[in-house]
């Protein structure tokens, strides 16, 4: 067997089998995000959420998910066929594939590459063409404005995420997310993550996330009371269900990111504790919970709001903080708190 | 064939398809969406030469950001294309002689080309200067150690340049309404609205 796993075919056969681990892991989290949205946004709001479809509706996202199959394509006469199709093959593949560099214990991980959190970052720059290709090939002037909306806001929102990840990347002195992960290990259990070292910029990433995969309060590409859906308005059937995943599991992905980031990935929260992809799911589970919660309790934003916030608020505040803690990590300012080079320096 | 060797291939095919499909795609945004592709193949190139950082590069500031303003540009755009296709033809054969041209320097360029036989030795000896370092290390060092005047004399550069743009276009309508936003934050709730308890089968007077 050993011989076997070190040939051409078995490492395909390798590669295969672990990417259909992840991929089979991110469906059937999804089916229970969607649910699980749909609770806390109900729970809010003093409503039961969907309780019919199995025990405690558990099953409703799967119903949901049957129906839109199983559903007609609807296709706009006036549109352009092939981009329309693909562009929410744009959204939701992309969404996949991202995960493959996502660590979830020590070692396993798909892609174990150097310039993993860059990789994260370009897919997810990638994200806007869903968007974009899914407005204009509706020719309509609904979905138009939305996709130009989505666009400047994402481009806006990539950047101070891009900044704020650069102080997470100085203290740890490596682009490869186990390796940032580790560099939070320490003998104080939570109080080695990077949430505290980096303590403003972790709201600062949340919010950009939020405004990065279009959710409320920034969910202007779909401003129902505006612009009826956005750019989904022409969808139907299969194309929406694979828009509507990708938003899903890029949300999802998104709290991985933020738990490997700021707080810890699979480590422990307390010493003693083992570590583990237990940890790993419960801190991404949370940060979810906290997405569906915003969802639920905070009004829309105004469009220029949104842009003065990436721009004048967030863009030169964490443009300071990258100064500052090149700073504190150069010199090794406090006991090196803001410098745990795992590699080099 | 190795799978590298395969992915060579299909990189190399894809750009040249999709660089090709840029230049006679009718509709522009479709053209836009083939460099798209090129790029994004260009950077599966650099991947494979082990030039990790420099795609990612590649895919986040031109995939990422350029080609969404190409986008952005080409999609709001109200030019008429069919006659812009029309006046094509009249600068056909300047565009072809310029391509003959390029064509023939490549051609002279690689039927010249030879390896000085420290060529070797010196990538191994940067290689080796930077103790087997990832790229991104590697790159780091050089940009921000060695040649750290001149990286900040290129950011002076694009910063003047930035500055420029922006005072050229820079201009105060005022006949737009404009948003406040600290006298928004600043409001005062007390002065603006009351909270009624309201008695059902009453109502307010």
């Amino acid at each position: 067997m050993e011989g076997f796993f070190s040939s051409t075919l078995g490492l395909l056969v390798l590669g295969v089998a672990q990417a259909g681990l992840i991929l089979s892991f991110v469906m059937v989290s999804l089916l229970f995000l969607v649910y699980a949205d749909r609770k806390v946004w109900a729970a809010v709001q003093m409503r039961r959420g969907p309780n019919v479809v199995g025990i405690f509706g558990l099953l409703q996202t799967v119903a949901d998910a049957l129906k839109y199959i199983l559903k007609e394509i609807v296709i706009p006469a006036g549109s352009d066929r092939t981009v329309f199709l693909m562009a929410p093959l744009v959204s939701f593949v992309l969404a996949v594939v991202a995960w493959s560099v996502i660590p979830f214990a020590d070692g396993w991980v798909l892609a174990d590459i150097n310039v993993a959190i860059l990789f994260i970052f370009a897919v997810s720059s990638l994200e806007v063409y869903g968007v974009i290709m899914g407005g204009w090939a509706s020719n309509s002037k609904y979905p138009f404005l939305g996709s130009l909306r989505s666009a400047a806001q994402m481009i806006s929102y990539e950047v101070s995420l891009g900044l704020i990840i650069i102080g997470v990347i100085i203290s740890t002195g490596s682009l490869n997310l186990s390796d940032i992960v580790r560099a939070q290990d320490g003998n104080l259990g939570l109080l080695n993550w990077y949430w505290l070292p980096h303590f403003p910029m972790v709201f600062l990433f949340f919010i950009s996330c939020l405004a990065e995969t279009n959710r409320p309060p920034f969910d202007l590409p779909e401003a129902e009371s505006e612009l009826v859906a956005g750019y989904q308005v022409e969808y139907s059937s299969t194309p929406f269900l694979l828009f509507m995943a990708g938003e899903y599991i890029a949300m999802w992905l998104l709290s991985a990111v933020i738990a490997i980031l700021f707080f810890g990935g699979w480590l422990s929260p307390i010493p003693g504790l083992p570590d583990g992809a237990f940890w790993m799911i419960l801190k991404m589970a949370f940060f979810f919970f906290l997405f569906a919660l915003v969802k639920a309790v905070v009004p829309r934003y105004r469009y220029d709001q949104l842009m003065r916030l990436g721009w004048k608020v967030f863009l030169p505040f964490s443009l300071v903080w990258v100064v500052l803690v090149s700073f504190f990590a150069h010199f090794e300012l406090f006991g090196g708190f803001w410098a745990r080079w795992a590699v080099g320096g | 064939m190795t799978p590298p060797d395969f992915a060579f291939y299909l990189f190399a095919v894809l750009v040249v398809a999709a660089g090709l499909f840029t230049v006679i795609a009718r509709n522009p945004v479709h053209s836009v969406l083939w460099l798209i592709l090129a790029f994004l193949s260009s950077a599966g190139l650099f991947v494979l030469m082990g030039a990790e950082f420099v795609a990612m590069l590649l895919i986040i500031v031109y995939v990422g950001a350029v080609a969404v303003l190409f986008l952005f540009v080409v999609m709001m755009l109200d030019v008429d294309f069919t006659s812009l296709k029309a006046e094509m033809t009249k600068y056909m054969p300047i565009a072809l002689l310029i391509g003959v041209v390029i064509l023939m320097q490549l051609g002279i360029v690689f039927g010249v080309w030879q390896t000085s036989d420290i060529a070797a030795d010196n990538v191994a000896a940067a290689t080796e200067r930077f103790g087997g370092a990832s790229n991104t290390q590697a790159i780091g060092q050089l940009i921000y150690d060695d040649y750290l005047l001149l990286f900040q004399l290129a950011g002076l550069i694009l910063l003047v340049a930035m500055i420029g743009a922006i005072v050229l276009t820079l201009r105060h309508r005022t006949d737009v309404k404009r948003q406040n936003v600290v006298s928004q934050i600043m409001r005062d709730p007390k002065a603006s609205m009351a909270l009624k308890d309201v008695k059902s089968g009453q109502g307010l007077q």
